[in-house]
C-alpha cells in the first residue's frame, strides 16, 4: 500500500517549509522574549487553527485549478449570524438548542455560499477569481447589514468553548483543525472524490471524458471550502466573545492562499497537500507572531507575508524545472 | 561531394545508460534527409547532440567542413543549424514581421525599428516560398501551417544551411502538408539541407532523398528513398526480416475470425452541428467498422456524438433499448468506451500515476461507498500492465515519464478495463512507434475476437484497409459511402475519400 497514503504527494516537497519552520523556531527561541513558554504555544495554536482550517478548504479549491476569494467574507457572514441566533428570544429560551443552531445554521449558510461559488464556476463557467469576487464583495456587506454594522458583544460560555475551550490542556480549535486535517487527507488519498478532485486539476478534459462527475466534484470543493471558512468565522467570534462583521476574516483569503501555496499546492491544480496547508498556516502565523512580538508594525508584517509567498512560488518553479 | 553534416562514432550516456553508441549520420548539401526509428532509438538524442543541447561523450561532428563545437542551441543557430520544433517557439500575439525579424530588426537612427523596411523584408522572405499574407497581422491569427512556415522562413532568413524538422506535419491537414512540402522542396532548390524526422513513412517517399534508420542508439541503415520500400524501412526499424513482415501483413489488424453478432448501435441521419450534419452507422458485435475521411470530415465529431459528448440535434440513435447517453459518465454505464485522439489534451493526467490513469474510467466500480478498493485496483492494474506489455518501472510511476506508445497502452487499458461492448478508437496508433503500434493493433484484434464492436478512426490507410470489415467514408460532416471488405484496396479508399466513388462498391 505504499504510495497511496503518502499524504499530498512527495515528502521532499515539505523540506523547504520545514526548514523555514525550524529557522523561525530557532530565531524566536533566541531573540523573542518569553517564546519558550506554554502560554505562547497556546496563543499561537488558537490563532493558527483558523488560518489552517480555511487554508485546508482553499487547498481543495486550488487542487481543482480554482481559487476562492470569498472565504474572509463568508467568515464574517457566519460570525454575524451566530450571535443573532443564540441572542434571539428563541435562543435565550432554549440555550442548548440555541447554541447548537448557532453553530449549525451559519455553517449551512456558508455551505450555500459555496454552492453559489461552485455553481458559478462549474455550471455557468465563470472564471473562479471573478465568480468568488462576487461574494468577496457582497458577503461582508450582507453580514454588516444583518448586524446594522454594530459590534455584537455577548457572554455565552457554551458557544465560547469553540474558541477558548481546552482538551488535554491544548486549545479546542487546535484539536478541531487536526481532526479536519486527518479526515480531509484520508478523503484525498482514499476516496473517489479525492481521486477525481486531483484528476480534474491535472487534466479536466481527460477527467470528464473518463466519466468523472466534474461539475459535482468542483461544486463540492467550493462547498467544503466555504463551510470550513464559516466554521473558522465562528471560532474567531468565540475567541473574542464579540462579532465584528467589518473585521472578522479580513484579509483571510490572502493568508489562506499563502498557506496553501507555501504548503505545496500548485495554482494550476492537481495537487492537494492538506498537511502542507497546515504547515503553511503555522509558518504564516509564526512570522506574524515573530514580527509582532519583536515590535514590528502590522503593516510591515504584510510585506513579510508577501515575501514568503514570493519565496514559495519561486521554490515551486525551481522544483518543477529540476 | 563532401557532406554538410558528418557525425561519426557519437556516444552519449545518461546516468550510465547509453542512449547513443557509435552512431553515425551524414547529410549531403541540398539534400532532404529523413531520420526514422522507434521511440527511444536515439533520434532526438542525435539531434540534440548536433544542436548543442547535449554534450557528446565521444565522437566527432563536422559541419560545413569544420569540426563543430557548438555547445548551445543559440550557437547552433549562429553556425547555420535551425531547428523547427513541434511546439513552435514564436510569439503568436505579435505580427508576422516581428516574429521574422525578432532580434535582427532594421533600425532608424540606431534606436527605432524601421517598420517599413522590416515589413518589406518579411514579405520578401515569405515570397521566396510562395506565401503571400498580410505580415502586419498577429501571427496567431494564421493557421498552424502558416505559423510553421513563418518559423522556417525566419530560420532561412538567418542563413541556415541545415533545417531540422521534428514531426512537422503532425498537426497539419492535407492541404497544409502540401504547402509545407512545397517549402521543403524550395529549401532544397536553394541549396539548404533538411533533416526530416517523422513517424509518417508515406511522407518520406514523397519528399525525402535518403533515409537513415536508427535502432537501439545506432544507425542501422542509410538508404536512397527511391530505391527502397516501406516494408524494408519497417524491417530496419524493428530489426526483423522483411519477408516475415510481408507474410504477416503490415498491421496486426487483419485476420478476423469473429462472427458478426447482434447490432450494438444504429445511428440514422444524426446531426450535432455544422461539423456533423448527416451520419449513418450500424455496428455489430465482433466487427471493426472503419471511419475514413480527411481531417475535418467529421469523424471525431461522429465519435463524440456516440459517446454523448455532443448532443444529437436531429436523427435517430439507438444502443439496443437505450438512446444517446447524456454524457461520458452515462456512456460508460452503457458499456461504450472512447479512446480520444489527442492523448495529451484529452487522455492522460500527466502528474498522476500509471495506476491512477488506468483506472480512471472504472473508478465508480472500484469503490464502495465512495472508498477506493486499493487491493482490487492494484490487482487489476497489474493484470493490464502484463497483458498489454506496458513498460513502466512500477505502477506508481507518473504517466508523463512513459513513452508515447506506453502512455497510449495505459489509455487503451483504461477503456478495456471498463469491459465495453462498443470501443471507439480515434487514431489509436498516432505518434506511436512501430513496435508499440503493432502491439496495440494486436490488442484491438483480440478485443474484437471477444465480441466487442470497434469503431476505428484512422488516417493510416493500411489500418483501415487491412483491419476494417467495412469502412464508412465521411466527407464534410456526412457519411457518403460504405466500402466492404474483402476487396478494399488503398486505391479504392483514396478514391472514395476524394469524393470519387469509382472505387467504391455498392
Amino acid at each position: 500500500m505504499t504510495g497511496t497514503l503518502k499524504i499530498g504527494g512527495m515528502p521532499l516537497r515539505f523540506h523547504g517549509g520545514i526548514a523555514a519552520l525550524i529557522i523561525l523556531l530557532v530565531f524566536n527561541a533566541l531573540f523573542t522574549p518569553n517564546f519558550l513558554q506554554l502560554q505562547t504555544l497556546f496563543v499561537n495554536i488558537s490563532q493558527v487553527a483558523t488560518i489552517a482550517i480555511v487554508a485546508m478548504g482553499m487547498t481543495l479549491v486550488i487542487a481543482t485549478g480554482g481559487i476562492d476569494l470569498s472565504v474572509g467574507a463568508v467568515m464574517a457572514l457566519a460570525g454575524a449570524l451566530a450571535p443573532l441566533i443564540f441572542l434571539s428570544d428563541f435562543g435565550v429560551a432554549n440555550p442548548a438548542l440555541g447554541v447548537a443552531l448557532a453553530i449549525a445554521i451559519p455553517v449551512v449558510v456558508a455551505g450555500l455560499c459555496g454552492v453559489f461559488n461552485g455553481w458559478m464556476v462549474a455550471v455557468v463557467g465563470v472564471q473562479p477569481i471573478i465568480a468568488t469576487l462576487i461574494l468577496f464583495i457582497s458577503g461582508r456587506g450582507i453580514a454588516q447589514v444583518l448586524t446594522n454594522g454594530n459590534l455584537q458583544t455577548f457572554s455565552n460560555p457554551a458557544f465560547s468553548t469553540l474558541g477558548t475551550g481546552k482538551i488535554l490542556g491544548l486549545p479546542f480549535q487546535g484539536w478541531l483543525a487536526l481532526v479536519i486535517a486527518i479526515v480531509l487527507s484520508l478523503v484525498i488519498a482514499r476516496s473517489t472524490f479525492g481521486r477525481y478532485l486531483l484528476a480534474i486539476g491535472g487534466n479536466e478534459k481527460a477527467a470528464y471524458l473518463s466519466g468523472g462527475p466534474v461539475k459535482r466534484v468542483k461544486i463540492a470543493a467550493y462547498v467544503i471550502c466555504a463551510m470550513l471558512a464559516g466554521l473558522a468565522g465562528l471560532i474567531v467570534v468565540a475567541i473574542n466573545s464579540a462579532s465584528d462583521a467589518a473585521r472578522n476574516g479580513n484579509l483571510m483569503e490572502l493568508d489562506a492562499i499563502a498557506a496553501a501555496v507555501v504548503g505545496g499546492a500548485l495554482l494550476q491544480g492537481g495537487r492537494a497537500p492538506i498537511f502542507g496547508a497546515v504547515l503553511g498556516a503555522v509558518i504564516i502565523q509564526l512570522v506574524k507572531y515573530t514580527l509582532l512580538a519583536n515590535g514590528v508594525e502590522d503593516e510591515v508584517a504584510l510585506i513579510a507575508k508577501a515575501a514568503i509567498i514570493i519565496l514559495a512560488v519561486w521554490l515551486q518553479q525551481f522544483r518543477r524545472r529540476a | 561531394m563532401t557532406s554538410l553534416v558528418s557525425m561519426v562514432g557519437i556516444e552519449k550516456s545518461f546516468a550510465g545508460v547509453p542512449a547513443l553508441s557509435k552512431a553515425n549520420l551524414e547529410v549531403a548539401p541540398g539534400e532532404i534527409h529523413a531520420l526514422i526509428g522507434q521511440n527511444g532509438a536515439g533520434k532526438s538524442t542525435m539531434i540534440k547532440v548536433l544542436t548543442g543541447v547535449y554534450r557528446r561523450d565521444a565522437g566527432t561532428v563536422t559541419f560545413a567542413g569544420a569540426e563543430s563545437q557548438v555547445s548551445s542551441p543559440r550557437e547552433a543557430q549562429e553556425a547555420g543549424i535551425a531547428t523547427i520544433y513541434q511546439e513552435l517557439n514564436l510569439v503568436p500575439l505579435r505580427s508576422v514581421t516581428e516574429n521574422i525579424v525578432m532580434g535582427y530588426e532594421p533600425k532608424k537612427f540606431g534606436i527605432f525599428v524601421n517598420w517599413r523596411e522590416a515589413n518589406a523584408r518579411a514579405r520578401k522572405i515569405l515570397a521566396r516560398f510562395g506565401i503571400d499574407i498580410d505580415v502586419t497581422e498577429p501571427l496567431g491569427s494564421y493557421s498552424t501551417a502558416i505559423q510553421q512556415l513563418v518559423a522556417i522562413a525566419r530560420a532561412v532568413s538567418l542563413d541556415a544551411k541545415l533545417v531540422i524538422m521534428d514531426e512537422p506535419t503532425s498537426s497539419l491537414d492535407t492541404s497544409e502538408v502540401e504547402v509545407l512540402f512545397g517549402v521543403v522542396r524550395e529549401l532544397k532548390n536553394q541549396g539548404v539541407s533538411v533533416l526530416y524526422v517523422s513517424h509518417f513513412l508515406d511522407e518520406l517517399f514523397r519528399i525525402c532523398d535518403r533515409v537513415t534508420t536508427m535502432r537501439d542508439g545506432k544507425n542501422v541503415s542509410t538508404r536512397v528513398v527511391s530505391e527502397t520500400t516501406k516494408l524494408e524501412l519497417i524491417a530496419d526499424m524493428l530489426g526483423r526480416d522483411k519477408d516475415e513482415i510481408a507474410a504477416e501483413g503490415m498491421t496486426e489488424l487483419g485476420g478476423a475470425h469473429a462472427e458478426r453478432g447482434d447490432v450494438l448501435v444504429e445511428a440514422a441521419a444524426i446531426a450535432t452541428g455544422p461539423r456533423l450534419s448527416h451520419f449513418d452507422l450500424k455496428l455489430h458485435r465482433g466487427e471493426i467498422v472503419g471511419l475514413g475521411g480527411l481531417l475535418g470530415s467529421g469523424r471525431t465529431e461522429a465519435a463524440r456524438a456516440l459517446f454523448g459528448v455532443d448532443g444529437v440535434k436531429s436523427g435517430q440513435i439507438h444502443f439496443g433499448d437505450t438512446g444517446q447517453p447524456s454524457g461520458p459518465g452515462e456512456a460508460i454505464g452503457q458499456k461504450i468506451a472512447f479512446l480520444t485522439e489527442d492523448r495529451k489534451a484529452e487522455g492522460i493526467v500527466p502528474d498522476m500515476s500509471v495506476r491512477e490513469n488506468l483506472t480512471m474510467a472504472l473508478l465508480p466500480k472500484l469503490s464502495r461507498r465512495g472508498q477506493i478498493d486499493f487491493a482490487r485496483e492494484r490487482a487489476l492494474v497489474e493484470r493490464f500492465i502484463k497483458s498489454l506489455g506496458i513498460k513502466t518501472a512500477h505502477m506508481d510511476q507518473p504517466i508523463r515519464e512513459l513513452s508515447g506508445g506506453n502512455q497510449q497502452k495505459v489509455l487503451l487499458g483504461r477503456w478495456l478495463a471498463t469491459e465495453p461492448n462498443i470501443l471507439i478508437l480515434d487514431e489509436p496508433t498516432r505518434g506511436v512507434d512501430v513496435g508499440a503500434k503493432r502491439e496495440i493493433q494486436a490488442v484491438i484484434r483480440d478485443t474484437v475476437e471477444k465480441g466487442v464492436g470497434v469503431l476505428l478512426i484512422s488516417s493510416e490507410f493500411e489500418e483501415l484497409v487491412e483491419g476494417a470489415d467495412r469502412i464508412v467514408v465521411m466527407h464534410e460532416g456526412r457519411s457518403v459511402s460504405e466500402l466492404q471488405n474483402p476487396g478494399i484496396t488503398e486505391n479504392a479508399l483514396v478514391n472514395a475519400l476524394a469524393g470519387d466513388d469509382r472505387g467504391a462498391q455498392p
